[in-house]
């Protein structure tokens, strides 16, 4: 019983972590037409905000360690410790939800300089057109980051308060051995927020709905004088925030290296054409399904019955979809079918 | 459009031919003369001729084509290890494995269209590569790959009273299918997979493809049922694929996991999509662009450059090899990463395209003198 | 020998005598085989070149980019100690014994060709297949990764050019997959298990409980069953063992069941991201801080890396594993090499910089030895080589399987660096007798090494 809802606390966590992920993708699809495979990377960037904004807090006073010879060997403390003492250490404890303040204008700009500089001439190209140059600026924008940071991982931990787990067992009345990291429980009522703002965007402004009517019908609403470029320019930056933020989050659970983009760029795709091209609430959902069945067939249990079951699980599962439902599970009838 | 005749194309593949047979020699100022990377641009140019009959003519594109090279590689190997070190057996048994596989995946997947299908198919494909790599390493030696061992069985081999000491190598007929020899059995089979692809793309098979890829619903309603001109064009693609596997394991009889991939599936769709998807060369300019940066530029270094740029005055060449070190080596993915952006930047379409319109640029001068409306490009 | 001495019939006289006697015996047939050795060809004899190359096929791209970057900065510095023309003569210095005259391998100066293996071993063997046919090397070396060494290593026994296997971990590699053509310097996870064993014990006492998440390929399989053995033996009970895919990222749905376990000791079976991901996410889930079974709750990572010791930051403070050298050591060899290494680039040798360096030195002074750069006969003076003065004591290279038997080191992650590279705290160097098995234990069973001439 504890172990299946441990299991489901983590199918939530991944889940709103695949959504989240799958969310600007398919915004930028949905709205934009464009299959954006530097997606994957937008996301490693946001991870690499956090990186960032820690190597710069942790800018440290060099002392030798005469000991060592044959090298410049430093024991390092950095110039925030030295200035304010324990209030340095805090800042630099906090870094990676002080980053989330750098990752938004950053990403934004981001987002627009692609937008604009790249990605708007691709409009009416073919798909294939879209993926070659998208899938170029990926591995430009991975290769950058490796150029500067090196390939291997760089962690990022969580501050000290929330480095630990909850005890959710007890609070539940369920046993001791139930606890869960708080970074996770974080992790989940931000995307959580995240989701619910971008809805809320879409659904309550003028601008949201401008922007979902040229979903459904692009023609129509420029034909009506409006503006539709500008607000395509703006919905692609917001998709590069969404997924920035999904990366700043993520890096104290998996500590950031270049290559991230790329592992979860076929993953979120899959998310996306589960829930249904062009649907938001279709993407959420299917991100939830996905990780739920993916932790479930990890159990152990699961796994002596069927082998490396928790190996396909995520592919079987959109087969099975896609098998049942044409358009995955909220997709429309027209969208991504030529 | 009239249909070609068979006497253009008959000229088509005597160039073709030329070229192919002759790729030792013109390769060679550009350092790719040796047997492994001419075997790996004939290989992988089967493969992208294939994928181009599918992804080309119809317009559906699968992210999972690397599926079938792998079984046909697996196959291959099994069939050294089990019938014979003979290749016929192997390359024939691989073609009709992948075409099995490709048969139900194909199946399946074409029930959907557009980014579906993709999906389903990448999704086919990573099933397999995750099984192959872990649960079925009985089957296919997981991490380290299936390779050959010197207590196989060979019962055709044993059956005709051939043994080997030690480790066994491919052949045909006693010619060892290493180094060059390996190099022309490839060639003369990607010669004729182009002149099938050639005769598939000129076919009234090759037209009805065409329809279906520039509007599927008049097709339907004209009353053909394109469900199965579709599985067909996928069935031979996978079988190419299959081939591509299967050359493979015989230039080199060892078969990864890694082979089915989705990184190896995209790599195809790249290929395709760089040298010109739909058109007759373009895949294999992909091919060969592709390649080559892996294995040429991959492998520089700032020694080669340094001597690379010895013509230059000393402080010239010392810039110069500053400026070019972070391209190659380990930054070679850099340089990929650049090419795909400018050139579909600048070529839409693909190499090929670039190549019509500097094809284009004497007649364009021609018109200038005689001003005329320029006639409307041919719709992709 | 001692006894020998003192037997009457063999004086001292008497023995050199003989011994030299059998000497010039042993000469005499090597002479002529010598002049033979014109005659009978190899591929890509370096004949009356001035020069020889060898091949350093790393990882470039993909997730052990720096771990290959760190093995190529050591194989430059190998080829420049070799060719004599480096600030300092490194580990000629002290390697013993040495044929080696710093003047190049025969006289002929040592050039290099690199390549990328991608961590693939289709393009790993694409790359070393460029380096034989296109570029002429006579050896290659180089890697991150077992199934890469592997594939790598029966290439070779297929084209006839030996390779040093670089960082390769799996006990397949010098057990069922062994090749004539491949030589291991590096340690083996049976060798982890051994010599982890008696510190295991020593630190978490013989009544344990341990879970183990593995790595679902062949490499973290071998480790598992070697650690497996070594701890059910210490009396340690096994939970459970359970597979995780390759590059899974978030290992959440595998720690969870681990709490619910009644297991104490948590063992990581993976190696490079896998671990850095698995370890950070196994300590927010507050395995660290758990008292079950009335012990403290404890992780192993039974194979650690500085790199890896990078990526996963502070979580690895006092966390026990394995390595095969470690720049901290203080022999001299270990400190000739830091100082060479330390004083060409800055920063000290990660112990997959060590190994390959070994390697291509062991590879130079075999040719030496062996006065030619024919195969089969480095193969002949590489096997049963005993040497001393590469930074793991005497060491000896066997005949039997081609796996280095030396000391090994278990480390723990410092919790209180002196230095931004004070990663790893060395625990014990184990000796080499404890670690060393029989070449037919079953974990290494079924190979073959394969024919000396191809």
């Amino acid at each position: 019983m504890d172990s299946i809802f441990l299991q489901i606390l983590n199918g939530l966590d991944k889940g709103a972590a695949y959504a989240l992920i799958a969310l600007g993708l398919t915004l930028v699809f949905g709205t934009l037409g464009v299959v954006n495979f530097a997606h994957g990377a937008l996301f490693m960037l946001g991870a690499f905000c956090a990186v960032s904004l820690q190597s710069i807090l942790t800018i440290s006073k060099k002392v030798r360690d005469e000991s060592i010879t044959f090298f410049e060997a430093y024991k390092e403390t950095p110039y925030l410790e030295l200035w304010w003492g324990d209030t340095g250490t805090m800042i630099i404890d906090w870094a990676v939800p002080l980053s989330i303040l750098m990752a938004i204008p950053l990403m934004l700009l981001i987002g627009l300089i692609m937008e604009r500089g790249l990605i708007r001439h691709f409009y009416s190209r073919p798909h294939a057109d879209q993926i070659l140059v998208t899938f170029g600026l990926a591995i430009v924008l991975q290769e950058l980051i490796k150029y500067y940071f090196g390939a291997n991982p760089i962690p990022t931990p969580p501050p000290d308060i929330v480095a630990g787990s909850a005890a959710v067992g007890a609070w539940l009345g369920l046993g001791d051995n139930v606890v869960y990291p708080w970074w996770r429980l974080i992790y989940f009522l931000f995307s959580m927020l995240i989701i619910a703002a971008v809805f809320a965007f879409l659904h309550l402004t003028t601008f949201g709905m401008v922007v979902r009517a040229g979903m459904h019908d692009r023609e129509t609403v420029g034909l009506l004088g409006i503006n539709v470029e500008k607000r395509f320019t703006i919905v692609f930056g917001i998709a590069a925030v969404v997924a920035g933020l999904a990366g700043v989050m993520y890096a104290p659970i998996l500590p950031p290296d270049y290559h991230m983009g790329m592992d979860f760029l076929v993953l979120s795709f899959v998310v996306v054409v589960v829930g249904g091209m062009g649907s938001l609430g279709g993407a959420v959902a299917a991100g939830f399904l996905l990780g739920i069945l993916q932790s479930v067939a990890s159990m152990n249990e699961v796994k002596s019955l069927l082998p490396g079951i928790d190996q396909i699980i995520i592919y079987l599962v959109a087969v099975v979809i896609l098998l049942v439902r044409p358009r995955g599970l909220m997709g429309r009838k027209g969208v991504a079918e030529d | 459009m009239s249909m070609p005749t068979l006497k253009n194309d008959l000229a088509i593949m005597v160039l073709f031919t030329a070229a192919v047979l002759s790729a030792p020699l013109w390769l060679a100022p550009i350092g790719a003369d040796y047997p492994d990377l001419l075997q790996k641009f004939a290989i992988y140019g089967i493969f992208a001729v294939g994928f181009n009959i599918l992804f080309g003519l119809t317009g559906y594109l699968s992210f999972g084509h690397a599926a079938f090279l792998g079984v046909g590689s697996y196959t291959a190997v099994w069939s050294f290890k089990l019938l014979s070190m003979n290749v016929l057996p192997a390359v024939a048994l691989s073609v009709l494995m992948a075409g099995v596989f490709a048969y139900l995946i194909g199946f399946i997947s074409l029930r959907r269209s557009g980014i579906y299908f993709s999906i389903l198919t990448l999704a086919f494909a990573q099933m397999c590569y995750n099984l192959a790599y872990s649960v079925l390493t009985p089957i296919t030696n997981g991490e380290t790959g299936l390779q050959l061992a010197n207590d196989d069985a060979r019962v055709i081999d044993t059956l005709f009273g051939i043994s080997y000491d030690g480790l066994p190598s491919t052949t045909l007929f006693g010619l060892e299918m290493t180094g060059y020899p390996g190099f022309y059995f490839c060639a003369v089979l990607l010669i004729l997979g182009f002149f099938l692809s050639l005769r598939i793309f000129h076919s009234p098979f090759g037209m009805k493809l065409r329809a279906i890829k520039s509007n599927q619903t008049r097709m339907v309603y004209t009353g053909y049922n394109t469900k199965p001109y579709l599985l067909t064009a996928f069935v031979i693609s996978g079988m190419y694929a299959g081939l591509a596997g299967a050359l493979l394991a015989v230039t080199d009889p060892l078969a990864g996991a890694e082979r089915m991939q989705w990184t190896a599936s995209g790599e195809v769709v790249l290929m395709t999509i760089l040298g010109g998807a739909g058109t007759l060369i373009g895949p294999l300019l992909g091919v060969g662009i592709i390649k080559y940066f892996e294995n040429i530029f991959s492998a520089m270094n700032v020694q080669q450059l340094t001597e690379m740029f010895a013509f230059l005055p000393d402080w010239l060449g010392k810039i110069a090899v500053t400026l070019t070190n972070p391209f190659v080596g380990e930054g070679w993915h850099l340089t990929l990463g650049l090419l795909f952006m400018l050139i579909v930047i600048f070529l839409p379409g693909g190499v090929m395209e670039g190549m019509r319109r500097i094809a284009a640029i004497p007649r364009k001068l021609k018109q200038r003198a005689v001003p005329k409306p320029t006639p409307a490009t041919e719709e992709k | 020998m001692t006894d020998q001495k003192n037997k009457p019939g063999v004086s001292r006289r008497g023995f050199i005598k003989t011994s030299g006697g059998i000497a010039a015996a042993a000469a005499m047939p090597a002479f002529f085989v010598r002049n033979a050795w014109a005659e009978e060809s190899f591929i890509n004899n370096p004949g009356n070149a001035k020069t020889v190359k060898l091949g350093f096929n790393v990882p470039q791209t993909g997730a052990y980019a720096d771990e290959g970057a760190d093995e190529l900065r050591a194989y430059k510095l190998a080829v420049k100690h070799i060719n004599g023309e480096g600030k300092d003569n490194g580990l000629l210095e002290t390697m013993q014994p040495l044929s080696l005259k710093g003047n190049g391998i025969l006289g002929k100066k040592v050039e290099y060709v690199t390549g990328d293996t991608q961590t693939k071993s289709d393009a790993a063997r694409a790359s070393a297949k460029r380096m034989i046919e296109k570029d002429g090397v006579v050896m290659f070396s180089g890697g991150s990764s077992s199934g890469v060494a592997i594939a790598q290593q029966s290439l070779a026994q297929d084209m006839g050019v030996v390779f040093m296997c670089g960082l390769t971990h799996s006990n397949d590699t010098t057990g069922k997959d062994k090749r004539r053509y491949g030589f291991r310097h590096f340690f083996n996870a049976y060798m982890s298990g051994a010599a982890m064993g008696p510190v295991l014990k020593e630190r978490m006492g013989a009544d344990r409980r341990a879970y183990h998440l593995t790595a679902d390929y062949t490499w973290g399989w071998t480790q598992e069953e070697s650690i497996k053995s070594t701890t059910e033996a210490l009396g340690w009970e096994t939970v459970e063992a359970v597979r995780t895919p390759l590059g899974a990222g978030d290992f959440s749905q595998y720690i969870t069941p681990v709490l619910n376990s009644g297991a104490d000791v948590l063992i990581l079976n993976h190696y490079g991201k896998d671990m850095i991901n698995s370890l950070t996410q196994a300590v927010q889930f507050g395995l660290r801080d758990k008292q079950v079974n009335g012990k403290t709750f404890e992780i192993v990572v039974p194979l650690y890396s500085r790199l890896m010791a990078q990526g996963a930051g502070e979580n690895i403070a006092g966390i026990l594993g394995s390595t095969n050298w470690n720049w901290s050591l203080q022999d001299a060899a270990s400190r000739a090499f830091v100082k060479s290494f330390g004083a060409e680039y800055g920063f000290p040798p990660s112990q997959a910089a060590h190994t390959c360096y070994v390697q291509t030195l062991l590879y130079a002074n075999a040719c030496e030895m062996a006065g030619t750069f024919a195969p089969w006969e480095v193969i002949k003076s590489l096997e049963g080589f005993e040497f001393d003065g590469m930074g793991n004591g005497p060491t000896l290279y066997r005949a039997d399987d081609h796996q280095c038997f030396k000391n090994i080191l278990v480390v723990e992650g410092n919790a209180n660096p002196s230095s931004q590279f004070d990663l790893l705290k060395v625990v014990q160097e184990v000796p080499r007798e404890q670690v060393t098995y029989e070449p037919d234990n079953p974990m290494f069973a079924g190979g073959d090494l394969g024919p000396y001439k191809v």
